[in-house]
Parts: C-alpha cells; structure tokens; sequence
C-alpha cells in the first residue's frame, strides 16, 4: 500500500518527497537556503515571519500552492491559498489584512477555470475580511505547469502580546486541537485517485483566524500555534516537540477522525494523523486556560469539536508519545518523505 | 454488483468509501454481506455467525469473573 | 467500521491478556508469518499485554522482504527501459536494489506507477496500446489469485503489451524450512490468517503432525491475534499439537475453491531463493508454460545484474526470527527507513520497519 517513500541519501536531483513537509524537506532547506540567507527570522522556521515595523508587529508570510486536481470537495486551489495564507498569519497571532496572489498559468487553460478560481479567491477574501491588493500573472507553455500555480504572500498585523513560538511552550501546556482529521488529504485524493464516497469527503479548508484571534482579545495565553498541513497533524506535534525541547504526551482516543477518513486511509494504507488538512490547527495554552479556550474555539463552526488531545511533559527529550485505548504508548516521528504528493 | 462470473464486481463500501470489488472469487456473495478484500479482490464472505463467537467468549469470561473467584 | 473496529476493543483485548497470563506456566516461542500480523502486534502494544513467558517472534511474513535481490534488480532494470509502463503495490517503491530503487528510476524519467490492483495494471496496459507494461507480481498466496485473475483475462483478451514479473512465495515451504533450521526456537505458529482463506487448513495438519507444533489460523485485528496465542499457548500447555482455525468467520478449511483453481490454472509450483533464508524446494508460484508469454523474465532481456547486497544487513536473521529487529546494531544507526540497508525496514510488512514506525519510549519492546 502507498506509504511515505524513502530515496536513497544525498540526492543529485529533487524528488517529489523533497516537497512533503518531512524530514527530507527540513533536510533540503537547512542544506540550500539557510546558510545562504542566515537572518535570525529565517532560524526561527516559523510559517510566518514576525517583523518590527517602528511600535508595531507585523507577520509576513509565503506559500506556494501546486495542488492537483484544482477542484476538489470542499474547495479548490483558490480557496486554498487564501485560507492557507490567513492561516499562517493567524499562527502567528495576527490579523490578516492583505494578500498578494502571483499566477503561473498554462497555455491552454480554459479561461473558465481561471474564473472559477478567481471567484473562490474572492468569495474567501471577503468572508475572511482580507484584500488582495497586489499580484501578478505569467503564462508558460503547454505542459510546464499542470494547469495553474498560485503563490501567494500575506502581511498581518500581530495581536498577540506575546511571541507565539515553540520556545514558549512550557511543561503542563493543554494541547488543543480544532476539530477530525485528515479530511483534505483524502478529500484531494478521492478527486485524484477516483475514490467515491457515500457521503464525499470533504476538505476542511477554512480561515483560522477568527477563532485565534477570539482566543487573544480574551486574554488567553496563546504559547505556540501550528497548522496541521503536510506533515499532518503528527508532523507539527513532532516539529514542535523537537523545537521546543520538551516531550509530548497525546491520547489517541482524543483525536476526531470522522469513519469516511479512517476507511479511505485503511484502504489506502494511511495513517489520518499524518494526512495533511487545511482547517485544522494544534494549539498549546497554559493548563489553566484550557477550558476556556476550547469554550471560546467551540464558538466557531471551523472549531465546533475543538478537544484537548494532551499535554507537554516536563522532559527535554523532544519525543511525542502516543497513547492508543489499550494502553501502551508509541513514539511519533515525522515522515521522511511524502505520503501524499500536491496534495496543497 | 454488474457482471457474472469471473467478470462479476460490485461496489463495496469501506466504511463510507466506495469501491469497485472483483468478486471472481466469491460467486456466493450477496448485496449487504461483508467481505474480506484484499487488492481490490473479495476473497472471503465473513460468516456473521463465526465472527460472534469471540465476543460470546468474552462475554462468558466476564461473566465468570462478576461469579468472584475460582475455587481451589 | 464493522468487522474490524469490533476487535479492536481495549476491554476485550486486556481480558484475554489476562486469560493468556493466567494460562501460561512455561516459557513458550511462538512465531507469526505474516508482515501485516507483525505490524498489528507493534501498533496496538500487543506484545507488551502479553506475559513475558510468552516470546513473540517475526518469521518471513513480507514477500517483498524475501524477493531476491537479483530480482528487484532485474524489476528496475526493466522500469528504467524506454517505453516500459512499470507497475507494482505502493511498498516496492522504496524497496533498494543493489544501486538503485523504483522511486529514483521514476525521478530520472522512468514511467513507475503505483498500482492498488493487479487489474489496474492490466487497465494501464490497454490504455497505452503502444509502451509495454510491466507488473510486479509479488506476493503471498493471498495475492497470487488477483494476480492470476489479471493473466487470465489478458489472456483472453488477446493483449499482447501485458507481462508480470513473478515472485510469489508460499507459507507451509517457509515454515518447514523454520521448523528444520538448525537452532530453531519456535514451539507454535500463528498461520496467516488471509493466506489461509485461499487455501484452506488443510497443508498444515501434516506440518503440525510432523513437527508436533500447533497451528493456529490467526487474523489481523488485537483480538484475533491475542485469541490465537490464547489458543496456541493452551495448546503448547495440555501437549496437543493440532491445526485450530478461530478465524472461521474468514477460513473454511478448504479454502476459496475458485481461488485455488485459478492459481492451478495459470501458476506452477517452482523452487524459490528466499532473500535472507535461501533457496527452498518447491516454494514459489511461477506462470505455467501455458502463459510463458507474459513472463516479463522471459520478455525483457537486460543482461547481466552484479548483486551486492550490504554486509551489515541482517535481514536473514530477522526473517528466521532469529534475530529481533531491536537487537540488530544497525537498527536505527545505519539502517532507518530513510537509509534502509535491507528490504525488512522498508517494505510495509517488514518487520524492522514496523519495529521503527511504531517504537516507544527507552527500549521497551521485548
């Protein structure tokens, strides 16, 4: 069954696992562009970069989006890069405000498509309260570019009064996760692979930021926040684990995973915790918060089953651990490669 | 279901998902039946009867238990 | 979902662990052949529920860990020929040959695609009249029908640009071969639940009888496997030595008759070099002479393949269940799944993959 493929070591060219969001990716970037553009922002290996501009903070992000097909259940490449966008801006603890969206067209794309893209694009950015105000259009031949690529950029302004990073988390931190797993990847796939449904899956794309944001102005004490993108959700746990030097304990049957996700991912021999989503975000606040902010995130329709999944353990060891209901704990790790490729 | 004999297949749901199943192998399956499916092939039809004897089993030893312990 | 979470159960699982614990007075080996058994029992912990007199060990359950280097050699040598439609399940792709694997040859250029049945393949193959498609047949009896199904109807159909390059492997040769091994430890065996629902019980009474071991037909779910080493360990316990199936809601004991009819049809009994073991007699499905036309073997000439298989690897020790993954100096050093040494900690059903994929906390597997 398909499963996270592993090259052989030092590679001469770029393999389709150098883009998933695992140890390879990490490796690639480390090797390629951190020595070459070494600024402290850079280091952190946020999503977001947090900037001073005079007095204030804002967040400045980038992203890519190369998923295929371009429509899916749930959504389609345009919704993707503007929610995708706000998201990384909401990681950061600030308000989305502008965007800026560069197109690498086709030759041959139908003008249709285009639309259709343009008019989630807009749709999104109008429910999130965000604008486009820059961007750019290119056309390249016939066969380079799949259709249609979308890079987009966000500045948002930061709210929170603290830095939101890894290095704030602190032993007996709630972790809380928004809502079931795995519903982007297996939607995405389900339109790839011609997987049907019952009941279709669908992607769990949606902006973040409102329930983030919701969290701050009520004074909880927001540590880190990640969305569980490529990698999935075991994939950000890992990150952060390793980044902030403390061990994680989670507990299985705490995690959603709704019937449809766990039986497309039993046929496809995957793991839903390591399937990437679109809506779904870890997020570490100090014990005592917890419950108020799982009340403030169950407010939101992206967040309406919102669970504390575990906690951090007070060891520097870095590892994730994970409970299952008979018992016994395993350790999780990132993948190396990529499970599921253009997948967003 | 569509087909006969060796071509025969039908659409069969893994908890939700739906796909196309050979079914060359199990001339006796029937709509609503469960089957063990292995590379898009149906190799066995689960007998339902069988399939209840380990939670019989359990049930018994639960049982036994809640009687309070064996006797020497 | 039904049939399958049901036996999942944490309450049920512990009660037969506790059954087990209470059943057993003697230090007892039991082996299971079957990768994805190895996999359920590291995932669910099952291992650690059990009494520590009871030994739990792997035995060459991976078809994909057994293939002959020479022949995964010869599988890409194949994929990497212009105009070739290389077809094979997701695990081969990571799977290293002497220099290479299936996953670089794609990157270079070569047309690999993951297929999630054999009839897929065959699908590819008369989508693309022109190119020549090649599937990886490889595989435990279980899969060997699927595959048989898919010669059999490219047979029929007069399809001509459809080959398999064959490497089935059949349990009861395996576990003879482990029961007359020199050193051999295994006291019971867990048989494959699914390679049994093709072909019944009934090749195992001689095996039981010979060796005096019981044999119990064991599934995949906590559950099965907990209740076949509850049932092998009372067996082991009262001196019997018999074939027990309590995965009856799967197994009759002769089998799927359709299933075995087909593999009659298009497959002979051959000798096979078993990766890591070594040639055993009559252990192996090959495509009889009737449909020698679609053995990629035969179709593809591509010279001479100069094998080297890493020394460091222990794989063979591991497949005999001789050796536990844990205890291999290379585990986790030299050999992780992004630098495997060996098929074993790569492919899905092996099982230092499984032994690394879901590994706790210090060394706590046993």
């Amino acid at each position: 069954m398909p499963d996270c493929p592993v090259p052989l070591n030092d590679e001469a060219r770029i393999l389709l696992a150098h883009g998933g969001g695992g140890t390879l990716m990490h490796r690639l970037i480390e090797s390629v562009f951190l020595p070459r553009f070494n600024n402290p922002h850079l280091a952190e290996g946020h999503d977001g970069a947090v900037l001073d501009v005079g007095s204030r903070k804002i967040a400045f992000t980038t992203d890519s989006y190369v998923v295929k097909p371009l429509f899916f259940p749930g959504g389609d490449i345009g919704t993707l890069a503007i929610h995708g966008t706000i998201n990384d801006l909401a990681m950061c603890g600030a308000r989305p405000l502008w965007l800026s969206a560069g197109f690498i067209l086709e030759e041959g794309l139908p003008r249709e498509t285009l639309e259709r893209v343009a008019r989630s694009m807009s749709a999104a950015c109008r429910a999130a309260g965000v604008e486009l105000v820059t961007g750019d259009t290119k056309v390249v031949d016939r066969g380079k570019a799949d259709g249609l690529f979308v890079n987009t950029s966000g500045i948002g302004l930061v709210e929170s009064p603290s830095l939101i990073s890894p290095r704030a988390v602190r032993p007996g931190d709630a972790i809380l996760l928004n809502g079931d797993v795995g519903r982007h990847g297996m939607a995405v796939m389900s339109a790839r692979e011609g997987l049907s449904f019952e009941s279709p899956i669908e992607s769990d794309t949606a902006p973040l930021a409102a329930p983030v944001l919701d969290l701050l102005a009520a004074g909880v004490e927001v540590h880190c926040l990640r969305d569980a993108t490529r990698g999935g959700l075991a994939g950000v746990l890992v990150e952060i684990a390793q980044a902030a030097k403390r061990s994680l304990l989670i507990e299985e049957a705490a995690i959603p995973v709704t019937e449809a996700v766990r039986g497309a991912c039993e046929i496809l021999g995957l793991e839903a915790l390591y399937v990437a989503n679109e809506g779904r975000f870890a997020a570490f606040v100090p014990e005592k918060d917890a419950e108020k902010a799982l009340a403030i995130l169950r407010r939101h329709a992206s967040c309406a089953d919102s669970r504390l999944i575990g906690r951090v353990l007070d060891d520097e060891r870095g590892l994730v651990t994970l409970k299952s209901p008979i018992g016994v704990g395993r350790l999780l790790d990132m993948l190396s490669g990529e499970q599921l490729p253009r997948i967003c | 279901m569509a087909g006969e004999g060796l071509a025969r297949t039908a659409r069969v749901s893994f908890g939700g998902v739906v796909k196309e199943v050979c079914l060359a192998y199990v001339p006796e399956a029937r709509a609503g039946q469960y089957a063990i499916v292995h590379v898009g092939f149906a190799i066995s039809v689960v007998d339902e009867d069988e399939a209840a004897k380990i939670f019989e089993y359990l049930r018994t030893m639960d049982e036994l238990k809640d009687l309070g312990p064996v006797p020497p | 979902m039904k049939y399958l979470d049901e036996y999942r159960d944490a309450k049920g699982a512990r009660s037969l662990a506790v059954e087990i614990r209470r059943t057993v007075t003697r230090p007892w080996t039991l082996m299971e052949v079957c990768g994805g058994q190895t996999h359920a029992i590291v995932k669910f912990g099952l291992d650690a529920l059990l009494p520590d007199l009871v030994r739990l060990v792997h035995g060459p359950g991976c078809p994909v860990c057994v293939t002959p280097l020479e022949l995964i050699d010869r599988a890409l040598a194949i994929a990497a020929r212009p105009g070739t439609i290389f077809c094979s399940f997701g695990d081969m792709l990571r799977v290293p040959g002497s220099r290479d694997d299936l996953f670089r040859v794609k990157a270079r250029g070569g047309d690999v695609r993951v297929v999630y049945s054999p009839l897929d393949a065959l699908d590819v193959a008369r989508k693309n009249p022109g190119w020549e498609t090649v599937f990886f047949a490889v595989g435990f009896e279980t899969t060997a029908p699927a595959n048989a199904l898919a010669v059999h109807r490219a047979a029929a159909e007069g399809i001509t640009n459809f080959s398999v390059l064959v490497s089935h492997v059949t349990v009861p040769p395996a576990v003879e071969a482990i029961m007359t091994a020199p050193g051999n430890q295994v006291q019971g065996f867990l048989a494959a639940g699914h390679v049994c629902a093709i072909m019944g019980t009934e090749e195992y009474a001689p095996l039981a009888a010979k060796h005096r071991v019981p044999i119990v037909v064991t599934g995949f779910e906590p559950l099965d496997i907990l209740e076949g080493v509850r049932l092998c360990v009372r067996q082991l316990e009262e001196g019997r030595f018999e074939v027990e199936n309590p995965y009856a809601r799967a197994v009759r004991p002769e089998g799927n008759t359709e299933a075995r009819r087909m593999l009659r049809e298009v497959f002979e009994v051959v000798d096979r070099n078993w990766r890591g073991i070594g040639p055993i007699p009559r252990s192996g499905l090959g495509l009889a002479p009737a449909y020698a036309a679609f053995d990629a073997e035969k179709k593809f000439e591509v010279g001479d393949i100069r094998v080297s298989e890493p020394a460091e690897c222990l794989s063979g020790l591991v497949l005999r269940g001789q050796l536990k993954p844990v205890d291999c100096p290379a585990f986790g050093k030299a050999c992780t799944p992004e630098r495997p040494l060996g098929a074993t900690m790569v492919s899905g059903e092996g099982a230092c993959a499984a032994y690394w994929r879901y590994r706790r906390d210090g060394a706590a597997h046993a």
